[in-house]
């Protein structure tokens, strides 16, 4: 008993970043696209997202907390190698998290500056998470094809924050931010699949195993369905976009399902990819794993609390649903 | 003493920490007393219980966002800075960690929106059950995570099998020998703060004439909290001194500078630790006093510095931080039984001591981190007591990138908590919510008195 819950953990640790890339993503997606609105738009973006962005941010406390926990050989040497995006991520954060008061609570003459913190902390550790991922899945090595890559990553992967931060507008606004919602979406889609381009090429490109696991038959034909959902998803969007009247007809939401579609796949792909290492050609999952007695201490804390994170997390998305009110503590 | 790569990321975990602390400190003990401030006019309908909820809820979302974007910042920095902690304790801190982000975190970020946003959304019911699960959250992080501090300074519970730890207990290591009296100290310090900042901004509201009828009942609620917690605490102090004197003997020779060990021993309310020459000049004594409080008898045996040979941390900081620890906490004694004696013989708080009270808003923050630079510096050179040291834990980054970063946040921080106090006097100048609703008020301040 036990060889499974590296394995365990493992998933665990993907889930909830590919919730962060998502939850989080639309509220970093929103801070970037923040200038382009006007003074009442940028309350209606940031009342938007105001109940939730804590919470959404905690899961990527619970991913590197996963990593900790279950992979503590793993954990030293991913994070000591990202120090510095990691640390440039970090000031991007707290820029980011502290705005949302501090631009409604120190006074009007100080708005403008926070509206600005809030902007460039969103955009900062957007390009830090790029970075990051790019420098992740090409072995944290530092060549020049990983570097080459982790740096193109960092550039388009804010293209995949604002498409999910404009098709969150699309289904929190109406009228002139929502006309706005659209007109973003479609400029940021061709960068977005530029970005998935990009991480997809990156780990058969620096490692000639994986190459061989994707390119090969019969592999390559089960793999198949994952590049071609993503593909139908991507062309879902760009149709839905052309067509504001179906948009408007109450269809909003398609945009951001399409989205998560298209993140689940690129997760799927990676997890393929990189499986069993979770330091690519370095060191694997079972290398890594922390003692099985601190393993079922937590997973135990995991199978409980998941299912109930998952729930109330899902009961406050419901009490703030519909269109995005004015943010009121009373 | 050179600007090593491990100087300096201890310095930049110390800048994070310290920072870090100020505002779980004023959030935990805040989430419980807005809680109180709801049952309060949910029980009586005054609205004035009302109107200070939605005053402090404000403070209180700010200073949780603080808390959460430094909490993350922490949590990386385990990594970054210290991946031999985790490589070696990993599977004892792993797990402490993993069951605050899974039982805590999530369950205070998510009620939070609700706390804050959800008034005309839900009912007044559930309303009141989002703020209990708000605070119960706040407390029960600090549960697992002074668990995790506790069993590095006592640890229990463990194996240790080449260089790494095992669990053996987890109700070993969770209830490891100082946690019950850590965790009730620092709950207790989280009230002090909580209590000394809503009745010092109060005053100072008062002060301003910006007050309304709930300015006066959070004054009185702050100064009455204090009162009945700072006796608690001196006495929860005590209880913790000497378990740690039990555990680490090493810490407390350094808190208070006893060189040699001796029988007896005088208690020294100020003076200047000298480590070169193994002494305390200008030494202020009183004769037994030490023995006293620490053994509860007058010619009871403390073990001084010499007994542990290099392994004991540095005294001076250990030894100050402890005096401005209780110096902070006698004046907190005084102040608030001051203004309790005032309220029992039913009188209002006069000037003087609404002076004396808005000046101490922040006397929380500076007992909390003396007591935290005690306990924490008075455990190295360990980073777990007697088992593993320090400098063996950190990683080898190059200085600059260390020292670049260091700037990078004590820069940050440093305007942060200047933006942060700013804002907290900014909302606080503001007239009070029942003086707007009367006809006719005008505000002192937009008529350039103050």
């Amino acid at each position: 008993m036990g060889e499974f819950l590296p394995l365990f953990f493992v998933l665990a640790m993907g889930l909830s970043l590919l919730l962060y890339v998502i939850l989080d993503g639309f509220d970093l997606g929103i801070g970037i696209l923040l200038p382009l609105a006007t003074e009442s738009q940028k309350d209606t973006m940031v009342a938007s997202i105001g109940p939730f962005w804590d919470a959404n941010e905690t899961w990527i406390v619970l991913g590197v907390g996963v990593l900790l926990i279950a992979f503590p050989q793993a954990h030293g040497i991913v994070l000591t190698s990202l120090y510095i995006p990691v640390t440039v991520m970090l000031f991007g954060l707290i820029l980011r998290g502290v705005a949302f008061d501090f631009r409604v609570k120190a006074g009007d003459h100080r708005r403008a500056l926070w509206n600005s913190a809030f902007f460039a902390g969103s955009l900062v550790a957007s390009l830090a998470q790029g970075w990051m991922l790019g420098a992740y899945i090409t072995g944290l090595e530092s060549t020049a094809t990983s570097v080459g890559f982790a740096a193109l990553i960092a550039l388009t992967l804010p293209a995949l924050y604002i498409m999910l931060g404009s098709a969150w507008l699309l289904i929190k606004t109406e009228g002139a931010l929502f006309r706005k919602a659209v007109s973003w979406s479609r400029r940021a889609l061709l960068p977005m699949g530029l970005a998935l381009v990009l991480v997809s090429a990156a780990t058969p490109l620096v490692s000639a195993e994986i190459a061989t696991r994707w390119f090969t038959l019969p592999n390559a034909i089960g793999l198949l369905p994952i590049p071609v959902t993503c593909l139908l998803a991507y062309g879902g969007i760009a149709w839905l976009l052309s067509r504001v009247d179906v948009l408007e007809a109450g269809y909003e939401w398609l945009v951001f399902a399409a989205l998560i579609v298209i993140c689940l796949m690129a997760a799927i792909g990676l997890a393929y990819s990189i499986y069993p290492y979770i330091i690519i050609g370095r060191m694997t999952l079972w290398e890594a794993a922390a003692a099985t007695s601190s393993l079922w201490f937590i997973f135990w804390g995991v199978a409980v609390t998941l299912p109930l994170i998952a729930a109330y997390t899902l009961f406050v998305y419901r009490i703030f649903a519909g269109k995005a009110t004015a943010l009121s503590y009373d | 003493m050179a600007f090593d790569p491990f100087v300096l990321a201890r310095i930049q975990f110390a800048a994070n920490i310290s920072f870090h602390i100020l505002f779980p400190t004023i959030t935990i003990g805040l989430a419980w007393i807005l809680l109180y401030f709801r049952l309060r006019f949910t029980l009586t309908g005054d609205q004035a219980w009302e109107h200070a909820y939605t005053f402090w809820v404000k403070v209180f979302a700010l200073t949780f966002a603080l808390g959460v974007v430094s909490g993350i910042t922490m949590s990386f920095q385990f990594g970054t800075n210290w991946p031999g902690f985790m490589e070696k304790a990993g599977n004892i801190a792993g797990p402490l960690l993993g069951y605050e982000v899974l039982t805590a975190f999530f369950l205070e970020a998510s009620f939070l929106g609700i706390m804050l946003f959800g008034r005309q959304r839900v009912s007044n019911r559930l309303h009141l059950i989002a703020t209990f699960l708000v605070a119960f959250g706040t407390s029960l992080s600090a549960f697992w995570i002074l668990a995790l501090n506790s069993w590095m300074q006592t640890p229990a519970g463990y194996t240790l099998e080449s260089g790494q730890f095992f669990a053996a207990s987890w109700s070993e290591v969770i209830f490891n020998p100082s946690f019950p009296y850590r965790f009730a100290h620092m709950m207790l310090a989280c009230f002090l703060t909580a209590a000394f900042l809503i009745a010092g901004v109060s005053a100072w509201r008062v002060r301003r004439g910006v007050e309304g009828p709930a300015t006066w009942k959070v004054l009185k609620t702050g100064v009455l909290l204090a009162a009945i917690t700072i006796p608690l605490q001196i006495l929860a102090g005590d209880l913790h001194g000497l378990n740690t004197l039990e555990h680490q003997p090493a810490k407390v020779a350094a808190m208070e500078a006893i060189w040699e060990t001796e029988k007896g021993a005088p208690f020294t309310v100020l003076g200047l630790p000298d480590e070169e020459q193994r002494e305390t000049r200008y030494a202020l004594e009183i004769p037994y006093a030490a023995s006293l409080i620490l053994t509860h008898e007058l010619e009871g045996e403390v073990q001084g510095l010499a007994a542990f040979g290099d392994e004991h941390p540095p005294v001076a900081p250990v030894f100050w931080s402890f005096r401005v620890m209780l110096a902070v906490g006698g004046l907190m004694l005084l102040v608030s039984w001051w203004g309790a004696w005032t309220y029992w013989r039913g009188r209002e708080p006069g000037r003087r001591f609404l002076v004396v009270l808005s000046a101490m808003t922040f006397s929380g923050w500076v007992a909390t981190l003396a007591g935290w630079y005690v306990t924490e510096i008075g455990r190295q050179p360990w980073i777990v007591s007697g088992l593993l040291r320090t400098s063996d834990v950190v990683a080898d980054h190059a200085t600059a990138t260390v020292m670049g970063t260091l700037f990078g946040y004590v820069g940050l921080y440093l305007f942060l908590l200047v933006s942060y106090v700013q804002a907290l006097r900014y909302l606080a100048s503001k007239p009070a919510r029942s003086l707007e609703l009367q006809p006719g008020y005008v505000s002192r301040l937009a008529t350039g008195v103050s």
